[in-house]
């Protein structure tokens, strides 16, 4: 985002990774996730759930930090973020958008 | 994704009464997430902490909450939580209800819990309408809405609940919007860990009522507002923190005082009448 320069100690601090899940069937389609993700992650999918929403999906899933907002954010309790500790990528420079 | 779909909340939510009744795009279950978060983090023990609301959208909120909870009558809200923790103070009471349920039919138990500094928790959503019922104008709605009832513009001057809830006398007295979810977890946090009567306004999108008749979008066009619209201001005096249709929404902490709460004043009243029988 425009708003945040580049911290000056970034070499010093391992960036978290996370694993999204997404529990399709409990979305109501309000776009919320997809649109305040920070790094942009989330997408729009194609397919339909049960409601006959569009839930969203994974399109960077290198991108995603763990910060957990569309878990909090999620009205319908249909996204969360489980930390993967493997995949920390600690050399990859932050997303420039 | 689908061998493990257990939500983190999920062990305080009543799972199997999902999905819930609000629109999408409605804010509340945000609302209702960042509450969960705070209650999770701020360490109490949940077999101590009672939910109560009254009747509306918001209403729903304790039925959908796995903790003990009441779903009172309309505007009666802070007269149980009163009596619940007159009757047992160990219990942390948070009431979570909305703008119409609180200001309106409940305005005058509002006003005197907050005088009295019952030590209750306040969680009040504004989204400026009567939305369950059909989108009717309440003591929120802005000058110049529409609402099915003021189809030519609301000419009624709306309550500022900041500064309802400071003058009245709480002790502590936030504002954010749902968008505002960060900020927001912590401050319930706090309001959760701090003793006496604590006022949080959550400013709230309701797409199908009040922001379809003013033209607001759906409710991710009304979240986005709040980005480009909403300015922290910590520590203003509440009454410049009027709310117009349209116009910047001033949010932050503005009182964070402490004064002893009613049962800290409340002397031991069997024990003096017993003297006096003597």
């Amino acid at each position: 985002m425009d708003y945040w320069r580049k911290p000056l100690d970034i070499d010093k601090y391992e960036i978290t990774h996370g694993a999204i899940h997404i529990i399709i069937d409990r979305c109501k389609g309000c776009n919320f996730c997809i649109e305040f993700c920070p790094k942009k992650v989330l997408e729009v999918s194609n397919e339909f759930n049960v409601k006959g929403y569009h839930p969203p999906m994974v399109a960077d899933q290198a991108g995603c930090v763990a910060c957990k907002l569309c878990e909090l954010i999620c009205p319908e309790f249909a996204i969360y973020v489980t930390e993967d500790k493997h995949m920390a990528i600690s050399k990859k420079e932050p997303h420039e958008d | 994704m689908s061998q493990n779909d257990i939500h983190p909340m999920d062990k305080l939510i009543r799972a199997d009464r999902m999905p819930h009744i609000w629109c999408s795009g409605c804010g509340l279950g945000t609302n209702f997430s960042c509450f969960l978060s705070a209650l999770d983090q701020s360490g109490l023990d949940i077999d101590k902490c009672v939910i109560v609301s009254g009747i509306g959208c918001t209403g729903r909120i304790p039925g959908y909450t796995n903790i003990d909870s009441y779903h009172t009558t309309h505007g009666r809200a802070i007269p149980f939580a009163t009596g619940l923790k007159l009757a047992n103070p160990e219990l942390t009471v948070i009431v979570f209800s909305g703008d119409g349920d609180l200001f309106a039919i409940g305005g005058n138990h509002f006003i005197h819990a907050a005088r009295r500094n019952v030590d209750i928790n306040i969680i009040c959503v504004n989204n400026f309408n009567y939305g369950m019922t059909g989108g009717q104008f309440g003591p929120t709605t802005p000058l110049d809405a529409i609402t099915t009832t003021s189809p030519y513009g609301n000419y009624e001057h709306p309550f500022n609940l900041v500064q309802v809830a400071a003058g009245s006398g709480a002790v502590y007295v936030v504002r954010w919007t749902s968008l505002h979810v960060r900020r927001l977890t912590n401050s319930i946090k706090e309001a959760l860990l701090k003793k006496g009567f604590t006022f949080i306004e959550i400013i709230s999108p309701c797409p199908t009522s009040f922001g379809r008749r003013n033209k607001l979008g759906d409710g991710l066009d009304e979240m986005k507002y709040y980005q480009k619209y909403s300015v922290i201001r910590h520590g203003i005096d509440p009454k410049d923190a009027d709310l117009c249709l349209n116009g910047k929404i001033v949010v932050g902490k503005f009182i964070d005082v402490d004064k002893p709460t009613f049962l800290d004043n409340q002397p031991d009243l069997v024990s003096m009448a017993e003297k006096n029988k003597k």
